[in-house]
């Protein structure tokens, strides 16, 4: 499917995954098998209609839903076995929801800094790197908070700080700004752009907006629904940084009705 | 920033809380229609005393050395039932909150326990433990236990599935996730069990001591009403009822301390 540089694994690499689901109603096909590679420093968009399967393939990839078939290797490592997941593999990724998921019983910097905590890192260190990240996100001034007190948009960018912390080599983003206005959205989605050519890690994004898509992809891997399949695979050229304006640009909407016309015909 | 900058804290409305003033002026009321009913239907001292008569006996119970002692056993009775019904109900809500099928096996001897009237078992631990102490925190111990329990369950079992999500992308041990997410989710219901248990604590001491021994507020109580001195009966109640508020107020005070995070702490802050 796609082309890489001799030598360099993906980053990301499935072979005929799939996913069945056990109902009162029957046995639900989410995800019929799959093949799919993701580049090491790729930003990669899984777009599709609701039903496609395209949060039940990233949660398969962020480990928290077992396939029923086929080979998914991260990083190299094969991240299922059976239901086991393997911790190394695990620990290469680092995943942001819809909703940020804080805790509110942590300020915004033990949110940030939990999962280091988790890994044993002293105090002093653990904060020292919680305040690189907040920084980086966009929220110094903020650490000391409650998650409560920050609106839905800082919070989003907590969440990306506390996926950020452990250093994984992937970000796996479920709808990240799905719950944000317009306005909010387009602001994080500039964010992270930002973010992400700071870091250099690999992203793997689902969305639902084709504009989102547009905007933050090198590559769009349009999903069907009923098995949820790959339909279409999407080359976005456009050079970084991406500006908003890049929006209103003739070969930009090119690709947004070339892909709002196809989901019209798969949905 | 364009998405927003944080909620500014709401600042107060100026002035003294509302139930500041409310609250003395109410009491204030109703001693008055107390009073006024008292004096004019004649009502014997025996049935219902003046509340003048009240204030005054329980300024005397006040200075009267033995109060403290009586007032002390049932303290003492009261911290020590809660302080077991509080590590019994956290720990058994725990676990059984984490192993479904062992609360699924267990439920309905939970529900029993919970519908046989508690007090109807101190005879029983009359029987066993005699009319000591033991019998008074015994008794505490069951009735506080129950919301303590039941409150620590329902806790560990509400975690945000989210938050859970975010546990399991974290690759947490079971130990970690109960430390860092199953624990602190369940703390606001757990001190919600707290505040009922603890009032609950105090009924099951003094019922306890009504049954039996020479000590604690509920022997006092029984031996007031023997002696026909209604007046001091209403103030050994008046007694209580203080030393049940600060119990009940210390609870509360947990609750700004371990969960200043918490949405009915906020909400107390900036309500009013």
């Amino acid at each position: 499917m796609t082309s890489q540089p001799p030598g360099e694994p993906a980053e990301i690499l499935l072979r005929g995954v799939e996913k069945r689901f056990a109902t009162p109603d029957g046995e639900v096909h989410a995800l019929a098998p799959t093949d799919l590679s993701v580049r090491k420093g790729e930003m990669l968009v899984l777009l599709g209609p609701s039903g496609c399967g395209k949060t039940t393939l990233l949660r398969m990839i962020g480990g928290l839903l077992a396939p029923t078939g086929g080979d998914l290797r991260v990083a190299g490592r094969a991240l299922w076995d059976g239901e086991r997941r393997d911790g190394a593999a695990v620990q290469e990724l680092g995943m942001v929801f819809q909703e940020a998921n804080l805790f509110p019983w942590l300020s915004i910097e033990g949110n940030v800094a939990l999962p280091l905590r988790l890994r044993g890192m002293s105090r002093a260190e653990r904060l020292r790197r919680a305040q690189e990240l907040t920084r980086l996100v966009g929220i110094e001034g903020f650490e000391k908070r409650w998650p409560r007190e920050l609106s839905g948009g800082m919070r989003q960018r907590a969440a990306i700080a506390r996926a950020l912390s452990y250093d994984p080599e992937i970000l796996l983003m479920d709808e990240p700004f799905g719950a944000l206005d317009a306005m909010t959205r387009d602001a994080m989605n500039l964010e992270l752009q930002r973010i992400w050519m700071e870091t250099g890690r690999t992203v793997v994004l689902v969305t639902h907006s084709i504009a989102e898509a547009t905007f933050l992809a090198d590559r769009i891997v349009l999903l069907s629904p009923r098995p949820g399949r790959i339909d279409t695979v999407i080359e976005v050229p456009f050079e970084r940084p991406r500006p908003l304006a890049l929006q209103t640009d003739a070969a930009f909407q090119a690709i947004v009705r070339r892909l709002r016309s196809r989901l019209e015909e798969i949905s | 920033m364009s998405d927003g900058s944080a909620r500014a804290p709401a600042g107060r409305r100026g002035g003294i809380p509302l139930e500041w003033i409310t609250t003395p002026l109410l009491v204030g009321a109703a001693l008055l229609v107390w009073h006024g009913y008292v004096t004019g239907f004649g009502v014997s001292p025996f049935i219902l005393p003046k509340p003048g008569d009240v204030i005054a006996s329980w300024a005397e119970l006040l200075r009267t050395r033995s109060t403290w002692r009586h007032s002390w056993a049932t303290v003492y009775e009261t911290i020590a039932g809660f302080g077991f019904a509080l590590v019994a109900g956290v720990l058994m809500g725990a676990v059984l909150g984490k192993i479904p099928w062992l609360e699924r096996t267990l439920n309905p001897f939970i529900v029993a326990s919970q519908v046989v009237p508690k007090v109807a078992l101190v005879p029983l631990f009359v029987v066993w433990f005699g009319f000591g102490p033991t019998t008074k925190v015994l008794l505490a111990a069951v009735l506080a236990f129950f919301p303590i329990f039941t409150n620590t369950l329902l806790g560990v079992k509400s975690v945000d599935l989210g938050h859970r999500d975010v546990m399991t992308s974290l690759n947490t041990s079971r130990l970690q996730r109960f430390r860092h997410l199953e624990l602190p989710s369940a703390l606001p219901y757990i001190i919600t069990g707290m505040e009922v248990g603890i009032v609950l604590a105090i009924i099951g001491a003094v019922v306890g001591e009504y049954l039996g021994g020479n000590q604690g507020l509920g022997y006092l109580l029984i031996a007031k009403m023997n002696a026909y001195e209604t007046d001091m009966l209403f103030a050994v109640l008046i007694h209580l009822t203080v030393i049940g508020f600060a119990f009940y107020l210390s609870v509360g005070m947990l609750r700004r301390f371990v969960i200043p995070w918490h949405e009915s702490v906020q909400v107390e802050r900036r309500g009013r």
